[in-house]
């Protein structure tokens, strides 16, 4: 049987000012987790993130990133991902002080 | 302070230009990625985990007056009015957006300073001791030396593309606080039978993946050779170091594998090659540096009213006899002002903290100031005499915290807060610790400790050599924390041991009180430190107060 496919995220940084996005299901990229599209099927992951990867322009290294379905959309998995939602702890920083917006 | 060539300014400039030219064409999509990426590397910009990080060098840790507050200007101008200093005397930008840059770069060039040769498989920022040109147990002054190895180094056509990065450090002195025998190459300056100052030089240290205490190749070698034999070592490890590993690929490695022996002997044929280039260049090089770096004139003074002021002041004293270490004049003292308050970031400073210090080192000690690889910052000269004045002001900032060689002096790496390869956190295990001892009220009690944090394999952090290390992992998507024991980064330098496995986030603080509550029960006196009662009784009663249920399973 196939191992099952933990769904995913397309992540990466703005380039203009780092700050961590997400793809969304209508292709743009957004500051906030909840707002990415959560992808369930391998094959699809993989041309999103090829897509992702060709806007040079816009975002620096996509990758997937594994996540899950949440009341608000997905969320993420791995602490380092959790972080990545925050900024760091040791000052408000990061998303956790901006409000949000689009790229 | 030395004093910037004309060859360094156009040099720093024509980089600042070449650069801004490369970041718009990034913004305007015509240099991909892949493309800009070894070109910010170059520049020391890093894309971080939430944004872009610009690592400016510090050469040899010493800073004007006047550049401190060229940095306090640029940390409030583009970034979020602070920064970060690191372990290899170099200061980090967290937050500066790619357009803004280029600027940041001309506002470093003009208070001459620049990110270059911060990244990438170069020679890079040369440290020294940071008490250099102060201390009193020093033989020489060894930054003039530095300096003519960054002049060397910078940009040398041949060593731009190493097997890896490769770190050089120097010190003048006896004790050893640039921890040489963990470089690439590791410089302490020794005498001759005849008095005459050389280096005795050290290989092949480093920590990291593999860590290692390096080993002497030379054990003395005159001033005036010092450069065709450091361009020989590189020079034998530019072609015997190991292109197809990364992780193999660090001078340690090649000195492991081949013997020290054998790359002594390649060394000192490739020295005998070079050498002759060499001729007279060096000491005439080096002659017109010395020139450049004008010792400050001070006479002997007395301490007038600093006996009465610290009986008067019982902050004042704790902060006298913790953080002022001796100086090569009586009646003056180095200064250390700690940038570990109870619950801050090692190594952070606000640009309000920085400004008060550069006012501070005009005032009180000629314009200088250090940057310590333990994350402080330094006032080299101060009148004994003027200590109240200078504590008074340090207390105004929030800069005046008595703990320097005590438990909350800790290194601690940005880890998984900033940095894109960590695999856990470790500002916030410092901070925890910092201030969970602080409310026990047991760090004067406990004494001289170093404790030092990383938050991956890369140990940047120097967890190594802690006498409690603290290496941040990730295990199967938890962080967990590694504690090792026994290390030193002194001239007695040791890697630490791994006593036992790992402890969850939340675990590491009890732990830690456990192991250092041991401690306080085994010592034979106040007067014998954490790592020389670890010395005298071994690892077996620390491991049995860090894993206190393994203990009662193994006497069942
Ligand atoms: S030790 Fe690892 S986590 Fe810490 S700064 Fe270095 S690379 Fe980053």
């Amino acid at each position: 049987m196939a191992r099952a496919f933990t769904p995913k995220v397309v992540t990466a940084n703005a380039l203009l000012e780092g700050d961590v996005v997400y793809l969304t299901a209508r292709r743009t990229w957004s500051r906030s987790h909840a707002e990415a599209l959560l992808l369930t099927d391998e094959a699809e992951a993989a041309v999103r993130l090829l897509e992702a990867s060709a806007q040079r322009d816009r975002v620096v290294g996509a990758y997937l990133a594994d996540a899950r379905p949440g009341p608000n959309g997905p969320e993420p998995i791995h602490f380092r991902e959790v972080f990545r939602t925050r900024g760091p702890s040791n000052y408000p920083h990061g998303k956790q002080e901006a409000t949000l917006a689009h790229v | 302070m030395y004093d910037y060539s004309d060859f360094d300014e156009a040099f720093v400039r024509r980089r600042a230009d070449e650069f801004r030219a490369q970041v718009g064409r990034r913004i305007d999509g015509s240099l991909t990625e892949d493309e800009f990426r070894p070109l910010r590397l170059m520049n020391g910009l890093y894309l971080q985990l939430h944004a872009y990080m610009l690592r400016v060098a510090i050469p040899y840790g010493t800073l004007s007056s006047r550049q401190l507050r060229g940095l306090a200007t640029i940390a409030e101008r583009w970034d979020k009015g602070y920064g970060h200093f690191t372990t290899r005397q170099n200061i980090q930008f967290n937050w500066p957006r790619l357009i803004d840059v280029p600027d940041m770069i001309d506002a470093l060039a003009d208070v001459h300073m620049h990110a270059i040769q911060t990244s990438g498989n170069t020679i890079r920022n040369v440290t020294a001791d940071h008490f250099a040109g102060a201390a009193a147990d020093e033989i020489e002054d060894p930054r003039p030396i530095a300096e003519l190895i960054r002049q060397w180094s910078s940009d040398h056509p041949e060593f731009q593309f190493l097997p890896r990065k490769f770190k050089i450090g120097i010190t003048g002195a006896t004790a050893d606080r640039a921890v040489t025998r963990a470089h690439d190459i590791g410089l302490r300056m020794v005498r001759d039978e005849a008095g005459a100052p050389g280096f005795e030089v050290i290989v092949g240290g480093g920590l990291g993946r593999t860590p290692l205490v390096g080993k002497v190749i030379r054990a003395y070698l005159p001033k005036d050779d010092l450069l065709p034999y450091l361009e020989a070592i590189v020079s034998v490890y530019n072609l015997w170091g190991r292109r197809d590993n990364k992780f193999k690929a660090r001078i340690k490695i090649t000195v492991f594998e081949n013997g020290i022996e054998a790359m002594r002997e390649a060394v000192e044929a490739e020295f005998e090659q070079r050498r002759p280039k060499f001729a007279d260049i060096s000491a005439e090089v080096l002659a017109e540096i010395e020139h450049r770096f004008p010792k400050p004139l001070l006479t002997p003074q007395g301490e007038d009213g600093l006996a009465a002021a610290k009986t008067a002041d019982t902050a004042l004293r704790s902060f006298v006899d913790t953080n002022v270490t001796p100086h090569r004049v009586p009646g003056y003292g180095i200064v250390t002002v700690s940038l570990k308050a109870h619950g801050a970031t090692p190594g952070d400073a606000t640009s309000d903290q920085m400004r008060a210090m550069a006012d501070l080192a005009d005032e009180f000690s000629q314009g200088e100031i250090r940057v310590s690889h333990e994350q402080n910052l330094i006032l080299p000269h101060v009148r004994l005499a003027d200590l109240p004045a200078v504590h008074a002001r340090l207390k105004a900032h929030g800069l005046a915290t008595a703990n320097v060689g005590l438990l909350s002096d800790i290194i601690a790496c940005p880890g998984m807060d900033y940095c894109a390869l960590a695999t856990a956190r470790s500002i916030p295990i410092a901070q925890g610790l910092a201030t969970h001892f602080r409310d026990l009220g047991l760090e004067q009690e406990i004494g001289a400790l170093k404790i030092k944090i990383s938050g991956c394999i890369n140990a940047c952090g120097h967890h190594h050599v802690g006498h409690i290390g603290i290496l941040g992992l990730d295990r199967a998507g938890v962080e967990n924390y590694q504690i090792t024991l026994g290390g030193d980064a002194t001239e007695n330098a040791a890697i630490g041991d791994k006593v036992g496995p790992g402890f969850a986030y939340d675990e590491v603080i009890p732990a830690i009180e456990r192991l250092l509550r041991a401690y306080l029960a085994l010592r034979l006196s106040v007067s014998e430190p954490f790592i020389e009662a670890f010395r005298r009784l071994g690892a077996e009663p620390f491991r049995a107060a860090l894993y206190p249920d393994q203990a009662q399973t193994d006497a069942a």
